[in-house]
């Protein structure tokens, strides 16, 4: 057969929209992710009991079912919560977002649980109070142990956005996918797609590793 | 949502113009959930262990190669996987046996008419995930101390006895919690399949709330939901049990619990 890497090449302003659509949800649902998880973290690790089993109840249910379920199921219960059609593209954000913050909560719970107990009493001692104590003592300390790992997350997160084509979102499957139903070059489309996903994710995920044994030495 | 109508009876109704009942779909969706998910495992498991191990060897050769699979199935998302199984593979197959696949594979069997779907779906859930074991497997091994590989090599194994009678059996403990997880995240990605036309049961769920129930999508999905919080529970159990029954004693800490 022959390749038409031609007809790739002139869909590339249109892949490019795509991409950049994947690139702002992988955007939006991290920093969200990441604050919504650490306050996660914070309620799972609680003395109350109520707040840590609540914490816990929502962090094993989102773990438990396919984010494709959880994409489905709030681009249906969107509309009807909100009385408006928010399309595809909008309720992708708020899916991710709360999806992503169950998974990074995992990992900064572990990274808080890292610290020692030295330090959280260090910082009581001083007079901290429990606000004081997280954001100047604790977090900072475990967001940056954590950060290899959050880094990893961030790069499955970008590949599990390819997902909201299932509901019709243009990322940049989508956008190829249209591509194909158009051109008929399903072959060329999809290998790039796989090629362009390949070269950003493994690029990343070596740096990630990098940035692992250069924090590892300083520590 | 004012006027929404709750009818949590609606999975035992009967589908507007057929015979079959809503949750026939979702059980027969349900069977294809788990039967794609065990076979994509077996695949997963066989494939993962070998690269793995091969991922720990002296040969560079070896190791290289084990490495640049792991990291040309992890870095690629599933769907895109999917796609390129299902779509590109057939057609850069020789001719024949591409056209063999699109137009024969389908009426090989009779009493499915999923049969290309659901091997497509095995194969690419399969190989995606095995370089997930892989990567567990390669953890489980290093994490041994070094002491364990001299040692089997001292009393006169060869590399491959080694492996065979010292380093796996101890390494395959180590990773049953971490590959607990993987076998759970099998059976939710088993749901991506939806995307290349395996009627698994998200496919019957978005089937259903998007054309035949559009007026009570909430009791259906919740529903669906419950069904997909019991397979991550018993998947949670089974391998408890199975790290309990292998448990070589004093080995492993009792730690974790």
């Amino acid at each position: 057969m022959d390749f038409d890497l031609a007809s790739v090449y002139k869909a590339k302003e249109f892949l490019w929209e795509g991409f950049k659509y994947s690139l702002s949800l992988t955007v939006v649902a991290t920093g969200f992710g990441v604050v919504f998880g650490t306050l996660l973290a914070m309620a799972k690790l609680s003395s109350m009991k109520w707040l840590s089993t609540a914490a816990a109840v929502y962090v094993n249910l989102f773990r438990s079912v396919p984010l494709l379920f959880v994409i489905l199921f709030f681009y249906i219960l969107m509309p009807m919560l909100t009385g408006m059609q928010m399309g595809a593209d909008k309720s992708a954000y708020v899916t991710f977002s709360i999806f992503e913050a169950a998974y990074f909560c995992e990992v900064i719970r572990a990274g808080i649980q890292s610290i020692s107990r030295g330090q959280v009493a260090a910082g009581y001692a001083m007079g901290f109070t429990y606000g004081q104590n997280m954001r100047h003592v604790i977090l900072p300390q475990a967001l940056r142990n954590t950060l290899p790992l959050l880094l990893t997350q961030t790069i499955i997160l970008f590949q599990d956005t390819s997902l909201v084509y299932v509901v019709g979102a243009k990322d940049l499957l989508g956008a190829a996918s249209q591509q194909v139903q158009t051109h008929n070059n399903a072959v060329e489309m999809y290998l790039s797609v796989a090629l362009i996903y390949f070269i950003i994710s493994f690029s990343l995920s070596q740096s990630v590793k990098r940035l692992h044994t250069r924090i590892a030495i300083i520590r | 949502m004012g006027q929404y109508n709750w009818n949590w009876g609606i999975v035992l109704e009967k589908v507007a113009g057929t015979d079959e009942y809503y949750w026939h779909w979702l059980a027969s969706g349900l069977g294809w959930t788990v039967v794609t998910a065990l076979s994509a495992w077996m695949i997963a498991l066989f494939i993962g262990i070998f690269v793995g191990t091969a991922r720990t060897v002296p040969n560079k050769w070896l190791a290289g190669f084990a490495r640049a699979y792991v990291e040309l199935f992890r870095n690629v998302p599933l769907l895109v996987q999917l796609f390129v199984w299902y779509f590109v593979i057939p057609d850069l197959l020789p001719e024949k046996m591409g056209l063999w696949i699109k137009r024969d594979l389908r009426d090989l069997v009779t009493f499915t008419n999923y049969l290309p779907e659901f091997i497509f779906a095995v194969l690419g859930l399969g190989l995606f995930t095995s370089a997930r074991v892989a990567e567990q497997v390669r953890t489980g091994i290093m994490a041994l101390s070094r002491g364990q590989k001299s040692a089997g090599l001292a009393v006169g194994f060869t590399l491959g006895q080694t492996y065979r009678y010292v380093l796996l059996p101890m390494a395959f403990r180590i990773v049953i919690p971490p590959l607990t997880s993987e076998f759970m995240n099998i059976f939710k990605n088993s749901s991506v399949a939806l995307a290349i036309g395996l009627v698994e049961l998200t496919f019957q769920m978005k089937q259903i709330t998007g054309e035949y129930a559009p007026s009570n999508p909430i009791e259906v999905m919740a529903v669906v939901g419950g069904i997909y919080l019991c397979i991550a529970f018993s998947v949670n159990r089974l391998m408890a049990w199975i790290e309990r029954k292998v448990r070589v004693p004093g080995y492993i800490a009792e730690g974790g619990k």
